[in-house]
Formats: C-alpha cells, sequence, structure tokens
C-alpha cells in the first residue's frame, strides 16, 4: 500500500512537470530514490518500532502529503514561486518529529503525567500570537502566528495537540463524578457546578483566546472536540445538549458582535452578492464546477486564479484538477484515516487511550469537515488548514506528530495478549488499565 | 466509553456524507450553473486557448485569431475594424459584443452541432478549431455606407428585400475593436471606461440599438394603414390645412416651413407624401385612428423583438394616445421610436410587395472542413401590406424622390423610391434628418433606412433630404452597381 501512495505521487509529479515544462524533469530519478527511500525508512520504523500499529494509516498520509507537495508544486509553477521546497522540508521536519514521538513515547499512556504541563504549555502557545504585537502575530486579519524575521509558525497547531492531551487525561481522572453526580432536570442529568467549572474555564480560556485572535475556525474545533470527548468520558447525552445549546448560543453573540461573522454568513448565503468579499470562495466553485467529473487534469486548470490556492484552498485546486473522482477519494482517504483513528479508540483498553485516540480523530475529521465543507460553500468559510494537504508547516507536522500518536495507541490496540501483559509489566502501570479489563 | 465512540463515528461518518453530498453538487449538478456564470474567467480562459473561428464578410475574413505567446494563447485581430465594429462586436477578456457574443458557440466551436466534429478532431490530434462564420454583409456597400456617414453621428442600414439579408450596416462614429481585445487588462479596462463614458456613444450599435423618432418616414405605415383600410388611392384627396389644431389643444401643427399643401386645403395622397405634408398625414391619422396606424406598424414590425443574431430594440407607437397625440404620432413624432433597422424594415416590405422578411447577417456558417453547418433561409415575417398596397405605396415612393423631398437620392438610370424625414426631438434641438427607401424602384435590389442624428453639419437647418438622401444613395448604388 505504501508503495502503491509513493508511486501515485510520483505519477502526479511527473504528469505535472510534462503538462506544465513539457518535459520530464531531469532529475526525476533523483526524486523517485529519495521518495522511496524516506518512505521505505519511515515504514521500517513503525514495522520495528510500533509493530501492530494500524497498517493503514501510514499510506494514506504519505498519499496525502505527497499530492499536496504536487499540487503545491503545480501552483509554483504557474504562479512563478517557490513553496513545494519548504514544504517538502516540512515534509521532512514532520517525518522525524513522527519517528521521535513514536521513538521516545513507547506507551501512551506515560503521557496522562504530563497531562497539566500539556494542558498550560497548550494553553501559553495558543495565548502568544494573542499578547504578541500585531506586526508579529497577524495574517490576513487573523492573529494565530508567531513571526520571527522571514519564519512564521502557527503555535495553535501544536496547542491542540497538547489541550488534546490534557482533556483526555482530565476526562479521564474525573469521568466519574462527572457522569454520576448532578440533579436531574426535564430528563437531562445536570452536572455539579463544581465538575462543570474547571473544564469549563479551560475551555472559556481556549475559547477567549482564539476569538480574541480572531480565529474562529480554530474556536469551533476545539469546541467540537472537547464537547464530544466530555460525552465520550462521561457517556452523558447532557453534555451534547449543553453543548449544542453553548454554541448556538455562541453562534449567535458572535454573529451579533463581530462584524467579519456576518460578512462571512452573508457571504455563504449568496457568495455571488459579494463579488469584491467573496472573489476567493466564488473562484474556488469555479474551479470545482470547471473540473466536473473527472477534472481538468493536472496543470491544466487555472487552480491559481484563487486567491490562496495553496493553504486554504488547496482542494478546490485538486478538485479543478482531479474532479469530482479525485475529490471522492481523497475525501474517502480521510474518512478511512478518521474511521481507523475512531477504531483504534473503541479497542484500544484503557480511558485515556480511548479519549486520547478518539479526540485526535475527532479533530482530524472535524477539522477537515470545517475547512472543507467551508471551500466548498457547505458552511460559511473559515480559515483552516487541510490536514497534510495545505501549504503551512506547522500544520504538517504537527499532523505528522497526531499521527505518530495514533499509530502509538493504535499499537497498543492492537498488541495480542501476550504481549500486552508483557508491556503492561515493563511499561507505566495505571490502575484504570486494569480495571478497563475488567469492565470489558 | 463504546457506545458514545459508536454513535460519534457514524456522526462523522454522516459529516463525510454530507461532504461528499455537496462535492456532487458542486461539481455535477450545479456545475453548469456555475460555470455559465458572467464573471467566470475559467469559461472564458477556456475559449481563448482555443483557435476561434473567422468572421467572413464577402471575401474578405474580417475577425481573425492569431496566437499569443502568453496565457491566453489567441488574440483577435480586426480588420477595418472601426467600419465592421456594428456586425462583429468585440471578442475580450471578460467581455464579448456583436456577432462575437451572438455565435460564440459556433465560433468557439463549443456548439453541440460541431460536436461529431470536434470528436473527430480529437482522436486525429488535430488542435479543434471554431467554425466559420460568413456575414451576408457586402463589403462594398458596408464601405460606402460606413465612408458617407464620416463626420455624422448617426446610422446607415441595407437589406436585401427579398431574402432580408442585411447588406450594411454602419455607425458613426465607430470604434476600432482591435483595441479592446489585448490581454493587458489595465489597458482594455482603460480604453472601454473611455468608449463607455463618452458622449457620442461609439459602443452603441446605431442600426440596431439606436431609437429615434421617425418622423416623417413613419408617413409611409400611416399611408400604409390609409390603403389597407381600402377607402384611400393615392389620389383621394385629403385635407390638408396650412395649419392644424390639434384636437383638444391650444397647439397648432404646421408643415415644414410653413408650407402650403395642395390649395392650401386639400391635396391628394401621393402629392402629400411627396411634399411630406404634416397636417395631412396628422389628420389621415386621427381619421383612421390609433388603432389602425397602430396595427400597422405592427405589421410592419414595431413591437417585435428581432434577432440577428445580434438583438435590436424593439420600436414602439404608443400604447394608448388622445387624438392630439395621435395626430403627432401619425407623422412619427410624439411617442413613436423607430430603429434604423426598423425603417429599413418598413420600406423592405413595401419593395417585396409587401411581404416582410426577417432580417439576418448571418450568411452560413462552417465547419473547419468548409462543410456548411448552417446556412441563412429567407423567413417571412408576415405580410405587412397587400400587394397591390405595396404598389400603391412604391408609385407614391417614386415621386417623393422624383419631384418631392427625396431628390437628392436620385440615380442615373435607376429608379428610387424613397422617404424622407425630419425628426424633431425636444425644443432647441436640432432634427434627426431620415431617409429610407429602395432601388431600383420597379426590381428592388436594395432596401435602406439612414438616419444622420441633430441634423449632421445642418444643424437646425437639416431635413432629411438634404443630409441623410445622398447617404442612401451612395449606398444603394453601391449593392447595384456591383
Amino acid at each position: 500500500m505504501l508503495v502503491f501512495a509513493t508511486l501515485i505521487g510520483l505519477v502526479a509529479f511527473a504528469n505535472v512537470e510534462v503538462v506544465m515544462n513539457d518535459r520530464l524533469p531531469p532529475d526525476i530519478a533523483w526524486y523517485a530514490g529519495g521518495l522511496v527511500l524516506i518512505a521505505t525508512i519511515t515504514h521500517l520504523f513503525v514495522r520495528f518500532f510500533a509493530k501492530y500499529a494500524d497498517p493503514v494509516l501510514l499510506p494514506c498520509v504519505f498519499l496525502l502529503n505527497g499530492l499536496g507537495l504536487v499540487m503545491i508544486h503545480r501552483l509554483d509553477l504557474s504562479v512563478g514561486d517557490g513553496g513545494a521546497g519548504m514544504q517538502f522540508i516540512w515534509t521532512m521536519l514532520g517525518i522525524v518529529l513522527f519517528v521521535l514521538v513514536l521513538f521516545f513515547i513507547r506507551d501512551h499512556r506515560t503521557l496522562r503525567n504530563f497531562m497539566y504541563t500539556a494542558g498550560a504549555a497548550g494553553l501559553l502557545l495558543l495565548a502568544i500570537p494573542a499578547v504578541l504585537p500585531d506586526a508579529m502575530s497577524e495574517v490576513n486579519g487573523a492573529k494565530l502566528w508567531i513571526k520571527i524575521g522571514g519564519f512564521s509558525i502557527q503555535p495553535g497547531e501544536f496547542a491542540k495537540l497538547l489541550l488534546l492531551v490534557f482533556f483526555a487525561g482530565y476526562l479521564v481522572t474525573k469521568r466519574d463524578v462527572l457522569s454520576l453526580a448532578g440533579r436531574r432536570v426535564l430528563f437531562i442529568d445536570l452536572p455539579r457546578a463544581k465538575d462543570l467549572g474547571p473544564v469549563l474555564v479551560a475551555w472559556l480560556a481556549s475559547l477567549g483566546v482564539l476569538v480574541f485572535e480572531r480565529d474562529l475556525g480554530s474556536s469551533l474545533l476545539f469546541f467540537g472536540i472537547f464537547v464530544a470527548m466530555l460525552y465520550i468520558a462521561t457517556e452523558r447525552v447532557s453534555w451534547l445538549i449543553i453543548g449544542v445549546l453553548l454554541f448556538v448560543g455562541g453562534a449567535f453573540l458572535a454573529y451579533s458582535l463581530f462584524s467579519h461573522v456576518q460578512l462571512r454568513v452573508n457571504i455563504w448565503l449568496d457568495p455571488f452578492k459579494y463579488p469584491d468579499e467573496a472573489g476567493q470562495i466564488i473562484q474556488g466553485l469555479y474551479g470545482l464546477a470547471h473540473g466536473g467529473l473527472t477534472g481538468t487534469g493536472l496543470g491544466q486548470g487555472r487552480p491559481d486564479l484563487i486567491p490562496y490556492a495553496k493553504s486554504d484552498y488547496i482542494f478546490p485546486s485538486l478538485g479543478e484538477e482531479l474532479g469530482l473522482a479525485g475529490v471522492m477519494a481523497l475525501l474517502i482517504v480521510y474518512m478511512l484515516i478518521v474511521a481507523r483513528g475512531m477504531r483504534t479508540a473503541l479497542a484500544v483498553r484503557d480511558g485515556f487511550g480511548k479519549l486520547l485516540a478518539a479526540g485526535l480523530s475527532i479533530s482530524m475529521g472535524l477539522q477537515i469537515f470545517v475547512v472543507i465543507g467551508g471551500v466548498t460553500k457547505l458552511i460559511p468559510l473559515t480559515g483552516l488548514t487541510t490536514p497534510f494537504l495545505s501549504q503551512g508547516g506547522s500544520s504538517l507536522v504537527a499532523n505528522w506528530a497526531l499521527l505518530a500518536l495514533l499509530l502509538r495507541i493504535s499499537d497498543a490496540a492492537r498488541r495480542p495478549v501476550g504481549e500486552r501483559a508483557a508491556a503492561d509489566r515493563g511499561g507505566d502501570r495505571k490502575s484504570e488499565a486494569a480495571t478497563e479489563v475488567f469492565t470489558r | 466509553m463504546n457506545k458514545p465512540l459508536r454513535r460519534l463515528s457514524i456522526a462523522i461518518l454522516a459529516l463525510f456524507a454530507l461532504l461528499l453530498a455537496n462535492a456532487n453538487y458542486v461539481q455535477v449538478i450545479n456545475a453548469s450553473n456555475l460555470r455559465e456564470k458572467p464573471g467566470n474567467s475559467r469559461t472564458l480562459m477556456d475559449s481563448y486557448a482555443r483557435e476561434r473561428g473567422d468572421i467572413v464578410a464577402g471575401e474578405q475574413a474580417i475577425a481573425t485569431s492569431v496566437r499569443t505567446d502568453d496565457a491566453y494563447k489567441y488574440r483577435r485581430i480586426y480588420k477595418n475594424g472601426p467600419m465592421y465594429a456594428p456586425a462583429t462586436g468585440f471578442y475580450g477578456l471578460y467581455n464579448a459584443t456583436g456577432i462575437e457574443r451572438a455565435e460564440n458557440s459556433m465560433l468557439s466551436g463549443e456548439d453541440d452541432r460541431l460536436f461529431v466534429r470536434r470528436t473527430i478532431d480529437l482522436f486525429q490530434g488535430r488542435k479543434p478549431r471554431g467554425a466559420t462564420v460568413q456575414l451576408t454583409l457586402r463589403p462594398r456597400a458596408q464601405r460606402a455606407a460606413y465612408q458617407a456617414l464620416k463626420g455624422y453621428q448617426g446610422a446607415v442600414i441595407a437589406l436585401d428585400p427579398k431574402t432580408g439579408a442585411i447588406l450594411a450596416m454602419a455607425t458613426s462614429p465607430s470604434y476600432n475593436p482591435n483595441k479592446l481585445t489585448g490581454h493587458d487588462t489595465d489597458e482594455v479596462n482603460r480604453v472601454q471606461k473611455r468608449l463607455a463614458k463618452n458622449d457620442n456613444a461609439p459602443l452603441v450599435n446605431r442600426p440596431l440599438q439606436g431609437r429615434y423618432p421617425p418622423g416623417s418616414t413613419f408617413k409611409l405605415v400611416t399611408a400604409a394603414a390609409a390603403l389597407s383600410s381600402g377607402k384611400y388611392s393615392p389620389d383621394t384627396m385629403v385635407p390638408s390645412p396650412t395649419q392644424y389644431q390639434l384636437p383638444n389643444t391650444q397647439t397648432p401643427l404646421n408643415n415644414f416651413g410653413g408650407e402650403i399643401c395642395g390649395d392650401g386645403q386639400q391635396s391628394s395622397l401621393e402629392d402629400a407624401l411627396t411634399i411630406s405634408c404634416n397636417t395631412a398625414f396628422a389628420k389621415l391619422g386621427v381619421k383612421l385612428g390609433d388603432d389602425a396606424v397602430r396595427q400597422q406598424a405592427e405589421r410592419f414590425g414595431f413591437g417585435d423583438s428581432f434577432e440577428v443574431p445580434m438583438p435590436a430594440e424593439q420600436s414602439v407607437f404608443p400604447e394608448d394616445p388622445d387624438k392630439a397625440q395621435t395626430a403627432l404620432s401619425a407623422v412619427g413624432q410624439y411617442e413613436v421610436a423607430a430603429t434604423p433597422l426598423q425603417m429599413a424594415m418598413v420600406s423592405s416590405a413595401i419593395a417585396n410587395d409587401g411581404d416582410l422578411t426577417e432580417p439576418h447577417v448571418v450568411d452560413e456558417v462552417r465547419a473547419q472542413n468548409l462543410k456548411t453547418i448552417e446556412s441563412a433561409d429567407p423567413q417571412s415575417h408576415g405580410r405587412a401590406v397587400s400587394p397591390e398596397v405595396a404598389r400603391q405605396l412604391t408609385k407614391m415612393m417614386e415621386s417623393v424622390v422624383e419631384s418631392g423631398t427625396g431628390t437628392s437620392a436620385q440615380m442615373s438610370g435607376t429608379k428610387v423610391a424613397g422617404k424622407t424625414g425630419t425628426a424633431q426631438h425636444g425644443t432647441g434641438q436640432p432634427p434627426h434628418a431620415w431617409f429610407t427607401g429602395f432601388a431600383p424602384a420597379d426590381n428592388p435590389q436594395v432596401a435602406v433606412a439612414v438616419v444622420v442624428e441633430d441634423g449632421g453639419s445642418m444643424g437646425s437647418e437639416a431635413t432629411g433630404g438634404q443630409i441623410a438622401a445622398p447617404i442612401a444613395r451612395s449606398v444603394m448604388q453601391s449593392v447595384i452597381n456591383q
């Protein structure tokens, strides 16, 4: 499968070169060799350090990352600047981080020991751009960057992972009180205010920071993940209801408070009424429509007409040149990743692992829904990156780390019983891991 | 914890299903709708990348595509651009007019009728190329019309009365379409803005889109209504006082320059037309009633939309005029408005034994292999007047040119039928000078209408006979002497 994924990326790359430069690049053998080498090393590494890990995930990600690189390269060729080179370096960094995470975190349960540290670090990372001066943090109206010199990162992408670790750890610790105590009002079990407090504070803090940084996409994402994890931990529908109510209220508040939110919604309702402000979404839709069923073919469309085609709008760019067929394939690959993640969450035995795997998968799924739904005008547009496809180092590296965590948990989930016992004996043993086994 | 996990998995699956459904909607179901949005530059770029067919007049390609080395691949070049502009229009970035727009699917090669050809080209590895559009315009007539209008603001249109083919279609001032086809968007936008703002309206296709009060040329319609009623013949004596007090008003209507018609009391219908007697036709209009005149006008094409294939403005006769307004309308004033095309059609119908043919400017569409895909087929728009009335009107119009207001349309050796018009439009404004007619009167080959706005060089002294008739003559001559 990995061979197949690598091959698709290579063929796509060759295709772009032939169409746009009328020739194959002279050094294609090097590219091909290099890519195969990297894929092989990564694969062998996973085989060695997480040998029971889900075998589907890595090829899927390789495929997405490869296609993303090809598309960015293809856009470079028509816009006339470089972006693919940098993206390639980020890919390498991402893979290195992936390898490091797999190497150093031999058992995902060790992460639980760092949950408060992770939470604090996550919040800190989130908050940095908000307190930095605009010149160092603002890109296109959203304050979520740290820019030093020509170099910039989006700390929110990493904060997402750290906060997920914190949420998972915290919720596992408190799940009993959260799910059992409380009063019953109108068939809904209400949690006690004092149990609700800490999580609400964490959520409000991250949400506040995000609103302050004018990044509504992430805000929505965090909220969704949080509510979903709360629901998983407590098995209480009341959390979902409270969450939806909070969301509706928050959405209404944001709509009435911020003019840019109103504009987003109005553009979503009828983009053609706002040709200036909605130029991007209109171009994106034109591109998708132009691609039709089978697409124009790589290098033969005009995705360069879309502003931010390489980052926010990489998906419509691919949709234009690969058509509905390509779009469906990409969505199915994403679906596969998320579904495998959820299966990992179902299969793994410890609560922390379950929550973390579910959180990671849901965050990926929700992010895909929010960004792809946004660019295809299913929901109002929010500026999020498309995992593994979009240009952008922070997102890419963070998502590789996410993949590493997911693989680590799936390794634990799929490990045969005998070896599991051995691992538990040697590993960091948590009391509820054992109780989980009994309650199953 | 597995129950909520399963439920959430299903929820996420549902979200993905939504994404997939939406992708299908955008890329397939709603796609053609999106592709046809006017601002969709991709569709346009696509057609730029393909070699567009030629537009041909006579033997000459007047619009061709040449290769460029920029992203748009081809650029449109027009030969004698300003002269042919009202017909060709232009094909530029994000904009097209005229034939370029009306026949776009043929010229671009996207038309379904070219599908088989396109498929064959695809398999033979040939670059697809649009179809060639042959116009009915005759280069000599077009040149004569364009030259004759030089220095004026106005329009000329000439028709073949038998087929409805447009032989000449000129507007003045015109514009150079080559300046609007460049690939430098800023430059093109600048030129376009300047042209659009120009008070002389060079971008307006006056023969089809200019609407003017037709003035005395409309008397042909009033006369046709009278003759068609069966109660009049060219010799019938009609009242023609020197001054006519419009019914229920204090407003007097005079003849042009205060002239006297006949004996100052009455004159024959033919004489009244010959010297363009206002009072006679105003009174005639009131006598016939506005309905009779309107119905006659509609038989000549007033109130209809013509697409030649570029759309022409509708010509109108007022809905519900009172008697005074009917009187004025009968002499082509008040709210009567006609395009030059419409007035040429009036002459054309009279020339064609009363049968009105549909005007058209596309003669033939040929595929890349020269095979004809579509060719013009003369279509009748209906009968405007009976052959007998047509004959009577022809005789009266001959008299106009022979001894009336239209003498400057005379041609040696050829009988010409015509009618002049001097149309008031707003007080203090010099009148529009009109002429419409056909030649030869006994075997019509060309029908023509000319309008010169604001009297051209003669200003308020202008009459249709002095300004417009010579232009019509030179155009008719260019057709007949071919």
